[in-house]
């Protein structure tokens, strides 16, 4: 997670290409014994997103590497360490195109009351299949749970009548103006009502708070994990490392299907946002979780580095 | 003969009774044992419940078997009258519960698979996504035979007219197959002729069925000629079931293993055993799936097995049942399975289930809100804290709360129709002779095999605690009873268990032992010789307490000296419990000291702690004890607790210590006729000898470390030390004297053909570590050196000692003699030698307790 408010770059390139460089290091107090890690760390290939190159280096050499998809779809790398060591290193690299998503302005969308009706079961009549495909993520989850607080908070966003889109970007809009960017404030373990109470928090917690606002009101809506393309500070140049892992929301729209939608920033991600990986939440997709024997305290650095190529 | 029992026995008011017809006529399947029941004499009922009573207790039949008896562990209640089922009727009902079965496996297979009745519409999406229980990365994992359920229970009900009813499925790890069996075992013998007149259908066939199906699913068994390595994985011994794991692993002889045993190599999951890591072929879980491997599935649990999944991804081991299996254990599904089933096995649904709306559709939500008074309202899905609420009960406010719970949240309940459950006869315990009524339900189990389901002939039958009760709780005073099937063809009476309880069950050969079971022997080796030598001491000191009339004598003092130093006995200036209504400026008397020794299990050196930890080891090998080693150990604690209720005076207290000893010594018995020689056994003995080798080295080093004056009042002084080392009677039969100190110490040091001498604990021990390091390899220590070279050196300058050091009328006279301080500083070397020697046994053999995994997040 950043340490400040990713500024996004001003403007979205009709078509761009980047390279990125993720490194992950840990170092432990005290030898690991054994280490087991699943790695979210190559893009997704999206209609919108070609991969030309990607590479995975990992020190020391795993007894065991193998990749696969998991049951979202993603590309997941799986690692196992057998032997003693006392770090750990991934580095990610990947160079990569990223084309605009949708051409011109959204529509607003239809009542989004409409939609939250389509979604009710009607009994065993075969559904259609797009309602299939999003029914699956209108249920809480390990990091999202629901409650009538977020349907409350979100309220006033979705008034009768409102078009879905312009709902969900109205909240998105005061998620941003009403929350504080504070890496301070919250951990990957803090609650999402925690984070809804203290009103700060970075992107993850603001994905995982829409998450709850949207699919209290029963409206299907799925975590994002990916970079995102931000500006260095005015007269200052790019900054190698500088960069992190970003994360942001999709929603489900009748006859547009997902549409990205990012709280931290109040946009919608174009060619800017790179997308690793999608599920229900963070615990679907991070982009590296393990489970370690020994160790003692560990120390760990991630450097993000988002690098436009002309 | 008294008047009938039917005289007095409650009309069925409206249920279905398992024993009389409508007319009130006992049923034909009932008179034999009706029979039987009426003409026994109130003598022979009351022999038979103290029966069931003592087997429960000593087979320390509980829901929560944790030692404490403070703590929440629950006696098993078991009515000792079965819940009898006819041959005919059995068949229809096995027949729809392996048709349920059959179909519940088919539904996980479908939604872990192409989810063909979600996009036919006849299975909510809310049913599967918004249940905890549905686990993502499952989703196309396959299963050998495409069996997701292995082991299936349901909970069955009658309603008034005869009719079975399914009212709820356990798929995830179903529980009570164990209690089941032991039920079977207890009441077959209260009523041995008619068991076996009746031709009762026996339960061994079906548990063979459990393994003989592992074993045919489980991946490359029979790789190279060896037999597929099965487990059964528990959450520990403080599961509420812990009691039903062990016996259940003992029973079907498969390695009972927590989690941190188990650990995945590569795509392989292995045993970490004594001899190293064993390649695991199958998992018989009782841990709930989420909780089953922290990288994949829940993070934030220390309880599973990384990499499991992919294990089980890559085909390497069958986990039984299917992880992911729980998402059909849902209050709402049974609504959907009539359909279902038409759809997938092309055939009506054999049972009903019990009438239940799930509120998440607007109709059924609409029925309930409006007939909440006929229905129970239930969570949806397993693992929500909500308790069952009867729409009846509920008045005003809170009706109109629930019923703005249910608007809310409508796919998160159900509502289920009222079960008139029918009723079955019990024996009263309050009462002469009668036989009371109660609610009754059955839980049944099945197995997939091969050919299709297995169902077991037999039960966990339950009743309620009242006559008007609702749901039938074992926590709310419910008991369980066993379920006698009737057969009408010859029984077979093929048994899984061995006929007689003797030297078979410790440890049987060729079975693989995991590093925690072999920890856990070790201790319990020396938790028992702890309190057998704690005990010791405390008699020794109580009796000469108790002969000097109350006051400690001179006799005492060397005693007292030694015991204090070795924290055998609490210090003057605190006394627990027992003093706390005391003014504080009194100090305890020293029987008071020496009664918190005893019973005091916050004294963490006493008698009475000791006592726990013996238990709590012995509860984590159960499985590999014998019933009789087993019973002891339960009967030991059960006097205790009895006797410090009592709150014993110390003659009662001496008694008490007797009753100790002789416990110890049938464990010790135990231990040299009923074990297995295997190398579990030998690290037993070796923690035994170790605790014997540390208490005496320490006992006699305190004492010859004591100024002589201090140590010689008189041949009392050496009388006790005799007594503590049990070697009494054989210094009599040798020297038909006075004790005096060089044969003493001849004795209890340097005999090493005394077993309670010094030199044969340090070179039994020796030995058998030696044959340890022979048969496990890593014949050296972490400094290269074999672990007992510090013993054999320390044992070699014990053999040198020279006796005549030692040679006098009465020690005290020896100023400037140093043979007391040397022979001292020798066996304080050899205590400390043996704890060195514990850690690093505990290093190079045991698993690292300390060393528990943990989850690490990078974004």
């Amino acid at each position: 997670m950043p340490l400040h408010d990713p500024v996004p770059a001003p403007e979205a390139p009709l078509a761009a290409a980047y390279r990125i460089t993720h490194a992950t290091e840990y170092r432990y107090g005290a030898p690991v014994a054994l280490s087991q890690q699943l790695l979210h760390l190559t893009p997704r290939p999206l209609p919108w997103q070609t991969v030309r190159e990607h590479r995975l280096e990992v020190e020391p050499l795993p007894s065991l590497r193998l990749e696969r998809w998991d049951a979202f779809g993603n590309p997941v790398t799986q690692l196992a360490f057998d032997g003693p060591h006392d770090s750990l290193t991934v580095r990610a690299e990947t160079e990569i195109e990223v084309l605009p998503r949708f051409a011109g302005e959204l529509p607003p969308g239809q009542p989004w009351e409409g939609w939250r009706q389509a979604l009710v079961y009607r009994g065993a009549l075969p559904p259609p299949a797009e309602l299939l495909e999003a029914v699956q993520f209108a249920f809480p989850s390990p990091f999202v749970s629901l409650g009538p607080a977020f349907a409350a908070y979100a309220a006033p966003s979705f008034t009768p009548g409102r078009g879905l889109l312009a709902a969900a970007r109205d909240l998105m809009g005061r998620i941003h103006a009403e929350f504080e960017f504070d890496p301070q404030a919250t951990s990957v373990a803090t609650p999402v009502a925690e984070v809804l109470a203290r009103k700060r928090g970075v992107c993850q917690d603001f994905a995982h708070l829409m998450l709850a606002c949207l699919r209290s009101l029963g409206l299907p809506a799925r975590y994002v994990s990916g970079y995102l393309l931000t500006e260095p500070p005015p007269g200052s140049p790019r900054l190698i490392g500088a960069d992190a892992s970003h994360a942001w929301v999709s929603l489900f729209c009748p006859g547009l299907g997902w549409v990205d939608l990012d709280p931290t920033n109040d946009l919608i991600p174009d060619s800017r946002h790179i997308t690793l990986a999608w599920g229900r939440d963070f615990g679907d997709v991070s982009p590296m979780r393990g489970v370690i024997l020994g160790g003692g305290a560990h120390e760990l650095e991630v450097a993000v580095t988002v690098l436009p190529l002309v | 003969m008294a008047r009938t029992l039917l005289s007095i026995y409650p009309d069925s008011a409206g249920r279905y009774d398992e024993m009389l017809a409508a007319g009130g006529a006992v049923r034909p399947h009932w008179q034999a044992f009706f029979s039987h029941l009426d003409a026994a004499s109130p003598e022979q009922m009351r022999a038979r419940l103290a029966f069931v009573q003592r087997r429960i207790q000593e087979n320390g039949v509980t829901y929560n078997v944790y030692a404490d008896p403070k703590g929440t562990d629950r006696p098993w209640e078991l009515d000792p009258l079965p819940l009898i089922i006819p041959a005919d009727e059995w068949r229809q009902l096995a027949a729809a519960v392996a048709q349920r079965a059959t179909l519940l496996n088919a539904v996980l297979a479908d939604l872990y698979g192409p989810q063909d009745l979600l996009a036919s519409g006849l299975l909510p999406p809310a049913l599967v996504y918004g249940h905890g229980g549905f686990l993502w990365p499952c989703r196309q994992v396959r299963q050998p035979g495409d069996t997701f359920l292995h082991f299936y229970a349901v909970d069955l009900a009658r309603s008034p007219d005869g009719r079975w009813w399914a009212i709820a499925d356990r798929t995830q790890a179903p529980s009570g197959a164990g209690y089941s069996l032991e039920n079977r075992l207890i009441v077959s013998r209260v009523f041995p002729d008619l068991f076996r007149d009746l031709k009762v259908e026996h339960l061994a066939g079906f548990f063979r069925s459990v393994q003989e199906s592992l074993a045919h699913y489980a991946p490359d068994s029979g790789e190279g000629g060896e037999p597929p390595l099965i487990v059964l994985l528990t959450p520990g011994p403080y599961n509420e079931t812990y009691f039903e794991h062990a016996y259940l692993a003992r029973y079907l002889g498969f390695p009972l293993v927590e989690g941190p045993d188990l650990t995945v190599r590569g795509e392989t999951v292995f045993l970490k055993t004594l001899t190293g890591l064993k390649r695991v072929h199958a998992i018989l879980r009782r841990q709930d799936d989420d909780f089953c491997d922290p990288l994949e599935l829940r993070g934030d649990s220390a309880l599973g097995v990384p990499g499991l999944l992919q294990a089980v991804r890559a085909g390497r081991v069958l986990v039984a049942n299917a992880l992911g299996s729980g998402v059909v254990e849902s209050g709402a599904l049974p609504g959907f399975l009539p359909a279902i089933c038409e759809r997938l096995l092309g055939e009506p649904l054999q049972m009903p289930s019990v009438a239940t709306w799930w509120c998440g559709e607007a109709p059924a939500l609409k029925y309930t809100s409006e007939h909440l008074d006929q229905l129970v309202i239930k969570a949806a899905f397993p693992g929500r804290r909500f308790d069952p609420i009867f729409g009846a009960d509920l008045k005003g406010a809170q009706r109109e709360q629930l019923l703005a719970r249910l608007q809310a949240e409508p796919q998160a309940y159900v509502a289920q129709e009222l079960v008139q459950l029918s009723q079955a006869p019990t024996w009263s315990r309050s009462h002469e002779r009668r036989l009371l009524a109660r609610p009754a339900g059955l839980r049944v189990y099945a197995v997939a095999t091969p050919q299709g389901y297995r169902v077991m002939p037999g039960g966990l039958a339950r009743v309620a605690g009242g006559a008007g009760a609702r749901v039938i709780s074992m926590q709310r005073g419910g008991a369980s009873k066993d379920a006698w099937v009737l057969s009408d063809e010859p029984v077979s009476t093929f048994s899984l268990l061995k006929p007689s309880i003797g030297a078979r069950d410790v440890v049987r050969g060729g079975r693989s032992l995991s590093s925690r079971v072999v920890e856990n022997l070790f201790w319990l080796g020396r938790y028992s010789e702890r309190c057998d030598h704690t005990s010791r001491f405390l008699r020794v000191a109580l009796t000469r307490l108790i002969d000097a009339g109350g006051e400690p004598g001179p006799e005492l003092f060397a005693a007292l000296a030694v015991g204090e130093a070795m924290g055998l006995l609490p210090p003057r200036d605190e006394a627990g419990e027992q003093a706390a209504a005391r003014p504080p400026a009194l100090p305890p008397t020293l029987a008071e000291r020496l009664t918190r020794a005893v019973f005091d299990d916050a004294w963490d050196t006493g008698l009475a702690a000791g006592l726990k930890r013996l238990q709590w080891s012995a509860t984590q090998v159960r499985e590999r004890l014998s019933m009789d080693h087993w019973h002891a150990i339960n009967r030991l604690n059960h006097d205790m607790q009895a006797s410090k209720e009592s709150r014993p005076e110390p003659g009662e207290t001496l008694a008490c210590l007797d009753q100790a000893l002789l416990s110890c010594a049938s464990l010790a018995g135990f231990t040299m006729d009923n074990m297995t020689r295997d190398d579990g056994w030998r690290f037993h003995v070796v923690g035994r000898r170790l605790e014997r080798l540390h208490f005496l080295a320490s006992a006699i080093a305190g004492f010859l470390a004591l100024e002589g004056k201090d140590r010689s009042q008189g041949q009392g002084g050496l009388e006790w030390l005799l007594e503590l080392a049990d070697s009494t009677i054989t210094y009599r039969s040798r020297y038909l004297s006075q004790p005096e100190l060089l044969p003493v110490i001849d004795l209890l040091v340097l005999d090493e053909d005394n077993p309670h001498s010094v030199a044969f604990q340090a070179q039994v021990v020796g030995r058998y570590l030696g044959r340890l390091q022979q048969s496990l390899g890593g014949g050296a220590g972490e400094a290269g050196a074999p672990f007992t070279d510090d013993l054999e050196l320390l044992l070699a300058r014990l053999r040198s000692v020279d006796l005549s050091r030692f040679q006098g009328d009465v020690c005290g006279d020896c100023i400037g003699c140093n043979a007391c301080e040397d022979l001292a500083a020798v066996l304080w070397a050899l205590a400390a030698a043996v704890r060195e020697l514990s850690d690093r046994l505990a290093m190079r053999y045991f698993t690292h307790v300390g060393d528990v995994s943990h989850q690490t997040v990078a974004a």
